[in-house]
């Protein structure tokens, strides 16, 4: 019993003691100031609460350096390209390229994602196949990945940052320390792409009674809602999911069969194959081309797709009928007013917002 | 000194005290009674690694492969039969096939009195609760069921595909919520679910209720996909025979305790 005592006391003094030298330890450092992300109103009441990993707290020092990295060309191998090259403002944070184009011109299979909204991602699977887990972890993979930044190895960018006349300074009034490492350059990262937040739409105005819908705008919501014909909000959300993507993975119905396996190759299972992430459809005047591989310029296509296009295969999602006839087949009202109700989701003031922009 | 010495010690000796009884000793008058879903066509148990992979025979004959089944119940209640009083449990219950975490329910607010009890429950929302958008964690599994279509939430979303062993498989859409009777004109479709068996609790209890999916397609409307397939939301006469086959869907199992 007398250890115990003994034990307790000693605890408590210990305590008390690391305590004053937390205190003293604090002078010295810079505090950043706490960030708070701007959550619209019909968010807060419809939606739950975006993920902000506790080991990666928003600060403004964080998310002001996220920024610049993400505009900065420093990391990439030849200070040719940075994040924002193929994830530009003016395209809802897309590339109006079918392929983008890596640092020695070599493109891949896959279409620029849209970086919208993205702490709402609750299942936090990123890429059209889902293989990353983390909006952190993501952001690993652009840099050494050989059609995009295309470094060697991270290593090699971190000396870059270290060696930088400013970059150990902000990441010292970030994260309390100038020693610059891979895990800091995505946690700043993070912290930027989670302020990419859209919520101010024409529609997101009409939900929060500030607009009037048109009469066309008002009848291709119908068409939308209607499982006699659009079905499009089993996976593309509704006005009480303002994300407008359910963040799941579907086939719908674009090959009869796959050179690109999608989720399939990231699961092994062959349920799987030709499944991809839905994409939010806020923003859509701005992010063509669309579908994981760019393959329809305009949402004409997309709607003619679904419309009179599917292609019919094993994993097919059964949301999509009458395949063996193409789709539905939407009268061409219901095309035009589908495509004007599609359009008012998109946000001049996503695009055009000041606090995304480089300085 | 001394003084903080003993109670620092005293304080030692009363937690470990009270969590020895915590351990070992029954509750003294109430239960936590916890709830584990399993789901099985008619002999076939299905859970998230094979219910993607069975070909399946409903009562109509057709054969069918399932790619998702997600469902929603609520007010989950205990009603003793010795004094009719009912022990309601918060909140709901949305069970998705393809993730066994859902599959539990282990509510928060828990002490259900020591008796004799029945199980009943709503299937989907009754009208007090079916209120739109009202649930984040709903929304944004976009389990919304269409304002035009009396709006509130899904109770099933069971998709598919049938005749799988002919040449031409088709999807089924087997969708139920809110009824609609005509245009702007919406009648409820909730089903309450009552077990007859009377069962005791004696102590903490894990109470397991089986889902036989086969039973949407079998009693007492047998159902055919060829004629029902999709869109099944609109039609009436769909969405009421789903709340007529819902009631024999569902049977008590083990009670463990
Ligand atoms: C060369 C073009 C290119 C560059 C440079 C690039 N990306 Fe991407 N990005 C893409 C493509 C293409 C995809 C989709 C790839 C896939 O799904 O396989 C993508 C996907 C993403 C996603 C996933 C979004 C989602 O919803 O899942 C994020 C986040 C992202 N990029 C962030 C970044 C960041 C941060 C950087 C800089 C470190 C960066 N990207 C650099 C082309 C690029
Ligand atoms: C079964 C789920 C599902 C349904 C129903 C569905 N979609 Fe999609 N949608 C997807 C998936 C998955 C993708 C991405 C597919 C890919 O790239 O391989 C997609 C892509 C899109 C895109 C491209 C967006 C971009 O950024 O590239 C648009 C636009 C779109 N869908 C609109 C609609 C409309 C309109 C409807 C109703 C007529 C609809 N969708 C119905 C799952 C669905």
């Amino acid at each position: 019993m007398k250890y115990w005592i003994t034990y307790c006391l000693l605890t408590i003094i210990i305590c008390s003691c690391s305590k004053s030298e937390d205190t003293i330890n604090n002078n010295d450092a810079y505090v950043p100031i706490p960030y708070q992300l701007e959550v619209p109103q019909h968010f807060d009441q419809l939606l739950i609460d975006p993920i902000i990993p506790f080991d990666n707290p928003m600060t403004e020092e964080g998310v002001s350096l996220g920024k610049r990295l993400f505009y900065d060309r420093i990391l990439s191998v030849d200070n040719t390209k940075a994040c924002a090259s193929c994830h530009m403002p003016q395209n809802g944070f897309s590339d109006s390229n079918k392929f983008s184009i890596g640092v020695s011109g070599n493109f891949g299979n896959r279409n620029s994602m849209p970086l919208i909204n993205l702490a709402w991602n609750f299942d936090d699977k990123y890429f059209w196949d889902g293989r990353a887990l983390g909006l952190e972890h993501q952001a690993l993979e652009p840099v050494t990945n050989p059609i995009e930044l295309e470094n060697p190895s991270w290593s090699d960018v971190e000396d870059r940052l270290n060696n930088h006349p400013e970059y150990p300074n902000l990441f010292n009034q970030a994260f309390g320390t100038s020693t610059i490492t891979k895990d800091l350059v995505t946690k700043a990262i993070a912290q930027f792409e989670r302020t990419l937040i859209s919520g101010n739409s024409k529609f997101d105005k009409f939900l929060n009674g500030g607009a009037t819908l048109t009469a066309q705008e008002q009848e291709g919501l119908n068409v939308f809602m209607d499982e006699e014909r659009g079905d499009c909000f089993h996976c593309h959300g509704n006005p009480n999911n303002p994300l407008w993507t359910d963040n799941q993975f579907h086939n719908n119905g674009l090959d009869a069969t796959f050179t690109d396996l999608g989720l399939g190759a990231v699961t092994g299972n062959p349920n799987d194959n030709g499944k991809f992430r839905s994409p939010t459809l806020r923003n859509l005047a701005y992010t063509a081309p669309y579908m994981h591989d760019g393959r329809f310029l305009t949402l004409d296509d997309v709607i003619e797709h679904y419309s009179s296009g599917l292609q019919n295969s094993s994993t097919i999602d059964p949301l999509m009928k009458k395949v063996e006839q193409g789709g539905v087949q939407l009268s061409e009202e219901d095309k035009n007013n589908l495509k004007a109700f599609l359009l008012s989701l998109s946000d001049p003031s996503f695009i055009n917002n000041p606090a995304f922009l480089p300085q | 000194m001394k003084k903080i010495a003993t109670l620092i010690a005293l304080f030692l000796t009363l937690t470990a005290c009270s969590e020895d009884a915590d351990d070992n000793a029954v509750a003294e008058t109430n239960a936590s009674v916890s709830f584990k879903f399993t789901h099985n066509w008619n002999d076939q148990l299905l859970d998230s690694s094979n219910f993607e992979n069975l070909d399946l025979t409903n009562e109509n004959g057709e054969v069918i492969n399932i790619d998702r089944i997600r469902y929603l119940i609520s007010r989950i209640e205990l009603i003793n039969t010795d004094n009719n009083l009912s022990y309601v449990f918060d909140g709901y219950k949305f069970t998705d096939l393809s993730n066994e975490d859902t599959y539990d329910f282990s509510p928060e607010t828990n002490a259900v009195p020591l008796g004799n009890y029945q199980l009943k429950f709503i299937w989907g929302f009754n009208e007090q609760d079916n209120i739109n958008g009202a649930y984040p964690d709903l929304n944004i599994a976009s389990w919304n069921w269409p304002d035009m279509l009396g709006g509130g939430y899904h109770f099933l979303q069971f998709d598919g595909m049938y005749n799988v062993n002919t040449t031409n498989p088709a999807p089924f859409n087997y969708h139920n919520g809110t009824a609609r009777v005509s245009e702007g004109v919406f009648e409820q479709n909730f089903a309450t679910i009552t077990f007859s068996e009377s069962f005791t609790i004696s102590n903490n209890a894990t109470i397991e209720v089986k889902m036989n999916i086969a039973q949407f397609f079998t009693n007492p409307n047998t159902w055919d996909l060829n004629v029902l397939d999709t869109p099944l939301m609109p039609n009436y006469t769909a969405q009421k025979m789903m709340q007529e086959n819902v009631l024999s869907v569902f049977s008590l199992g083990e009670i463990i305790q």
